[in-house]
């Protein structure tokens, strides 16, 4: 893998820092007037998610991750990994619920989302910006109620539960913003 | 969208850094400070390790020569002094390789000014009224601060600048979310200084106020002369507007045969750290040994003012254009 120097560090670079590979978010040149030059770099372990601050020599450098982001279909939990596939070459990858995280909550069986590796090997999962899923539970609502004010608690067939209007009812289908969680439309079959 | 053949600053831009320029010159012209240009391309440059030049060819037929674009006017200026200019000031370009981010363009516009006759306490005085006057139609400074080094650095990292202790440099380091630090310096006081300086002081100065930090770590002295009365600091100052290093000034080394002896110690430094070959300037030299009047001088970043004059982000808000589009 190639090495990059602190010139090179720009938002979304993969290196490896403390054996475990990082994303550069924000990379700050600093130089004294009369003095050595610095890089404060800011950088997310993608193993973890933690956001660190690391200061360098200007000129040093850091070995490349190998890191890719990849589609992939969501198939199926078999209770105690979850398995995606690369549509292209039909391979195979499975993750357990560490790696999956957060993602797990809107993932459905056939939905594409975004799988990332390192070293071949999955590391973090992000699923579609948007995703459509079913409401499996929520209170019935006011019938003509059409304000979108207010708003309650619903349950999706993935376990998320996110606020919807009160029209919205229990079966339905609705459009969802994983990123943020909210409702945006309910969608018609 | 902006194309790549658009100013990265806005016409407004243009137009202030017009009316600073006119101002700084109105405030020279009054204290009848002389405007005076010299060389930006020369045969000789700094020797200052940490500062990276850029050489260029001349072609003279059949001769080559080797000329390198001036990291900063200092030394022309100072053989103007010590050739009887009196006070002297100037506006122009220096150049920096490999100097670039938010606050840093590898070509830029310094004020660089000389007051034959003054201590440093004299020329801060001058720095502190020019940089107030110009303020004031904008943003207007609410004070101005003049404290040493060791208290700065003492309150704000418990350490003594002055003192080199490294058990304590380390803990504080390793306790401060700075452990980095340790294996970067390891027992370099200069480059300790300048990793907590500026990570865990320089933040912090001069908030809406010019800050004025003097007495500088000998170790740092560049430059500057060695204070008279404690010889573990230097007579040297640097400017801080909201955390942002604005200019650098020094009651002036006078003496040629240290002059000679800090050339050749950095030149011995950029041979052990690889660094490019430098030409010493013998001219500068034989000027000191001449004799250059008694004299402060300080250098401030017209750039990085304009920067805060405007509360701009970024450098390339106010210059016409910068590196990526020059």
């Amino acid at each position: 893998m190639a090495s990059y120097s602190t010139n090179e560090f720009k938002a979304g670079l993969k290196v490896m820092l403390d054996n475990d590979p990082c994303a550069i978010i924000e990379n700050e040149f600093v130089k004294p007037g009369k003095g050595q030059a610095f890089n404060r770099v800011k950088i997310r372990n993608l193993k973890t998610g933690r956001v660190i601050e690391r200061t360098f020599k200007s000129g040093e450098s850091l070995e490349g991750a190998d890191v890719v982001e990849m589609d992939m279909q969501y198939l199926y939990n078999d209770g105690e990994f979850r398995h995606f596939m690369q549509p292209e070459s039909f391979e195979q990858y499975q993750c357990d619920e560490k790696i999956v995280g957060d993602a797990a909550k809107w993932l459905k069986d056939q939905d594409m989302c975004t799988v990332m590796l390192w070293n071949d090997a999955p590391i973090g999962v992000t699923p579609a910006n948007f995703v459509e899923l079913t409401i499996v539970e929520t209170d019935p609502g006011v019938r003509g109620d059409t304000s979108g004010g207010g708003g309650k608690p619903a349950k999706l067939e993935t376990g998320a539960v996110v606020r919807v209007p009160l029209f919205v009812q229990t079966d339905e289908m609705i459009k969802v913003d994983t990123r943020t969680g909210e409702y945006i439309s309910r969608v018609k079959e | 969208m902006q194309s790549a053949w658009q100013p990265t600053c806005s016409v407004a831009m243009l137009r202030l850094r017009a009316r600073m320029l006119a101002k700084i010159r109105a405030f020279f012209l009054e204290k009848s400070v002389l405007e005076v240009e010299t060389p930006l391309l020369s045969h000789t440059i700094g020797t200052d390790p940490n500062l990276a030049f850029f050489a260029t060819d001349y072609d003279v037929p059949p001769r080559q020569q080797r000329l390198f674009l001036q990291t900063s006017p200092e030394f022309a200026m100072k053989r103007l002094l010590a050739s009887g200019s009196g006070s002297i000031y100037q506006i122009c370009k220096a150049f920096r390789n490999g100097e670039s981010g938010r606050f840093h363009n590898p070509e830029f516009t310094l004020l660089e000014w000389y007051r034959v006759g003054f201590t440093l306490p004299q020329l801060m005085d001058e720095i502190a009224e020019l940089i107030v006057s110009l303020f004031a139609e904008h943003n207007a400074l609410t004070g101005v601060q003049r404290i040493s080094y060791q208290a700065i650095f003492q309150h704000y990292t418990g350490l003594d600048a002055l003192v080199f202790c490294y058990e304590d440099y380390c803990t504080y380091a390793l306790t401060h979310q700075l452990p980095e630090a340790v294996s970067l310096c390891e027992h370099d006081h200069a480059l300790w200084l300048d990793v907590l300086f500026s990570h865990k002081v320089q933040p912090y100065l001069g908030k809406n106020e010019l800050c004025m930090v003097y007495g500088y770590p000998a170790c740092q002295s560049s430059l500057a002369r060695i204070n008279a009365d404690d010889a573990r600091i230097t007579d040297r100052v640097e400017l801080f507007i909201n955390g942002v290093e604005l200019g650098n000034g020094f009651y002036e080394l006078t003496d040629a045969i240290e002059q000679n002896q800090r050339f050749d110690n950095e030149i011995a430094q950029r041979q052990q750290n690889n660094l490019a070959d430098v030409v010493k300037d013998e001219r500068l030299i034989a000027a000191l040994a001449t004799g250059l009047p008694d004299c402060s001088g300080i250098a401030i970043g017209l750039d990085r003012l304009l920067m805060l004059l405007s509360k701009s982000a970024s450098i390339d808000d106010v210059l016409s254009f910068s590196i990526d589009r020059a």
